[in-house]
């Protein structure tokens, strides 16, 4: 096992996967929680056609896919607390329309771009200069949640009476949007845009199996995603499976174990 | 001293008038009892007076200690979604969510409270429970202490005893009284009159307009009063 941290892509890899998977685990449950699960999804459609359009223009992949995912997060996230049933569509539809924007840009441009990675993940798509900026928004983005924890609690479970007690919650929505594209921009690097999705969702709907309380769950949500990551990344590296798929494997035989577990702690108790 | 007043308020929902013409004021240690049928703008005026719907007309002057962030809150018929990761407590303390203190983190004394509101409402059993899995009447107990550590002096509830049976409805509106007589004051909605004005001393009748404001005592000798407690007689006189 040591042997793997020898190689510096490796030890970038599993830094920064560790951390992304903690961020995005903290932030899905309230996604996952407000039903908001296929936001994460669309975002990460958007990332890719971004950065195919980076590709083609040759410029910095994040400088392109971070304003774009942003923009699009706070809008439909607008228009899913607007107009629920249409914002489903939408989710769908903006998720179809930017793959293929980003399939014929690349296309059109006849730019080399490593399909493979950026839809399923790349242990090696983060590198050294890129490391550093993702563990400071990691940093940034975990210091905000915990920074709004109590209000984005009181806004998950009941925003009626969040709103009567003068929370502005439509500012506590957007701050949850764009920490929400934060984690997909980085995280689509590791595990692709059409596997990021799961590393919201997964980890928090684990944790909802065995915790009664909201800070139990947003806890142990961080804590099993970050073993379900470890996993993942040592299962890919020892059986050489993609990394993305790999640790989304894990997420959901992971789930699956607390499902399990929660069911049987649920009988015990009943019996 | 007046908590609230009420000016020629007038709102609307959908572009359709609601209400017009409402005046009325809530002093403090009022408990009032806000009447009328399905649709007659009595949920309109719950969300006016907490600020969350605007004016058509009119205004509402709140005084210092009920302006928003002050007013303990009561919803119509919330429902918890089964499987939603909240504990009893939890739910409680997010009561002080607008707050000072309650930015970051909970403050000591604010965990203190949560839990004296627990123990006051006799749910300090229930603390670690889910909040979902408590029985209605619990759970509106437990909405009531969450409200009560929003309020300083102002509780707005909303059809609080919907859908419970009659000895819960009876307990909780004795929890109310006994709470108003301690100084806070309460505007509460009700379909249930006979139980509610037992407790309430002031009365706002609805229709899309005021027709009544007063106290309970005036309003059962007035013809709308009693009319409207025994709905059969006034189908006999029409």
């Amino acid at each position: 096992m040591s042997a793997l941290f020898s190689y510096q892509f490796f030890l970038i890899a599993f830094v920064c996967g560790a951390a992304i998977s903690l961020c995005a685990a903290l932030i899905g449950t309230h996604l996952t929680l407000k039903h908001f699960s296929m936001l994460g999804d669309g975002l990460s459609h958007v990332g890719f056609g971004a950065l195919a359009l980076a590709a083609a223009l040759n410029l910095a992949p994040l400088w392109v896919a971070v304003p774009a995912v942003l923009v699009c997060a706070f809008l439909l996230l607008r228009l899913q607390k607007g107009d629920r049933k249409n914002a489903d569509a939408a989710v769908a539809m903006l998720s179809a329309a930017a793959l293929a924007a980003g399939m014929i840009t690349v296309s059109l441009a006849g730019v080399s771009f490593d399909l493979n990675a950026y839809l399923f993940g790349s242990i090696l798509a983060i590198g050294a200069a890129d490391a550093p900026i993702v563990l400071c928004v990691c940093a940034l983005v975990a210091i905000t949640y915990l920074a709004c924890f109590p209000r984005l609690f009181a806004v998950t479970f009941d925003e009626d009476f969040a709103r009567a007690c003068g929370t502005k919650t439509g500012v506590f929505d957007t701050i949850l949007a764009l920490l929400c594209a934060c984690v997909v921009v980085l995280g689509m690097r590791i595990a692709g845009s059409l596997l990021i999705s799961a590393l919201l969702i997964f980890p928090p709907k684990a944790a909802m199996c065995l915790t009664r309380s909201f800070r139990a769950t947003a806890i142990l949500s961080a804590v099993v995603s970050l073993i379900f990551f470890i996993v993942g990344l040592f299962a890919s590296a020892w059986l050489n499976l993609p990394a993305g798929a790999a640790v989304v494997a894990a997420n959901a035989v992971g789930y699956c174990l607390c499902r399990l577990i929660g069911a049987l702690k649920t009988k015990k108790t009943k019996s | 001293m007046e908590l609230l007043t009420v000016r020629d308020l007038a709102l609307s929902y959908e572009a359709k008038t609601v209400l017009e013409h409402v005046s009325f004021s809530v002093s403090r240690g009022d408990f009032l009892c806000v009447v009328g049928e399905n649709g007659s703008g009595k949920s309109s005026l719950i969300k006016a007076i907490l600020g969350l719907i605007p004016l058509d007309a009119g205004t509402i002057e709140r005084a210092e200690s009920v302006r928003a962030g002050k007013i303990g809150y009561l919803a119509q018929s919330f429902a918890i979604p089964p499987r939603f990761p909240a504990t009893v407590y939890e739910v409680v303390l997010s009561g002080f969510q607008a707050k000072p203190g309650a930015a970051c983190f909970y403050s000591a004394e604010q965990r203190r409270a949560a839990k004296s509101a627990l123990e006051r409402l006799s749910l300090s059993e229930f603390a670690s429970a889910r909040a979902a899995t408590l029985s209605g009447g619990q759970r509106q107990r437990m909405l009531l202490a969450r409200a009560l550590c929003a309020a300083e002096n102002l509780l707005v509830l909303d059809e609080p005893v919907a859908g419970l049976d009659p000895l819960v409805t009876h307990e909780l509106y004795h929890l109310l009284r006994a709470l108003n007589r301690e100084g806070m004051t309460i505007v509460m909605v009700s379909h249930d009159l006979s139980g509610a004005l037992g407790f309430a001393d002031h009365v706002l009748h609805l229709q899309k307009t005021a027709l009544f404001f007063g106290s309970t005592g005036e309003y059962l000798k007035t013809p709308l009063g009693r009319r409207f407690l025994s709905p059969g007689k006034k189908e006999a006189d029409a």
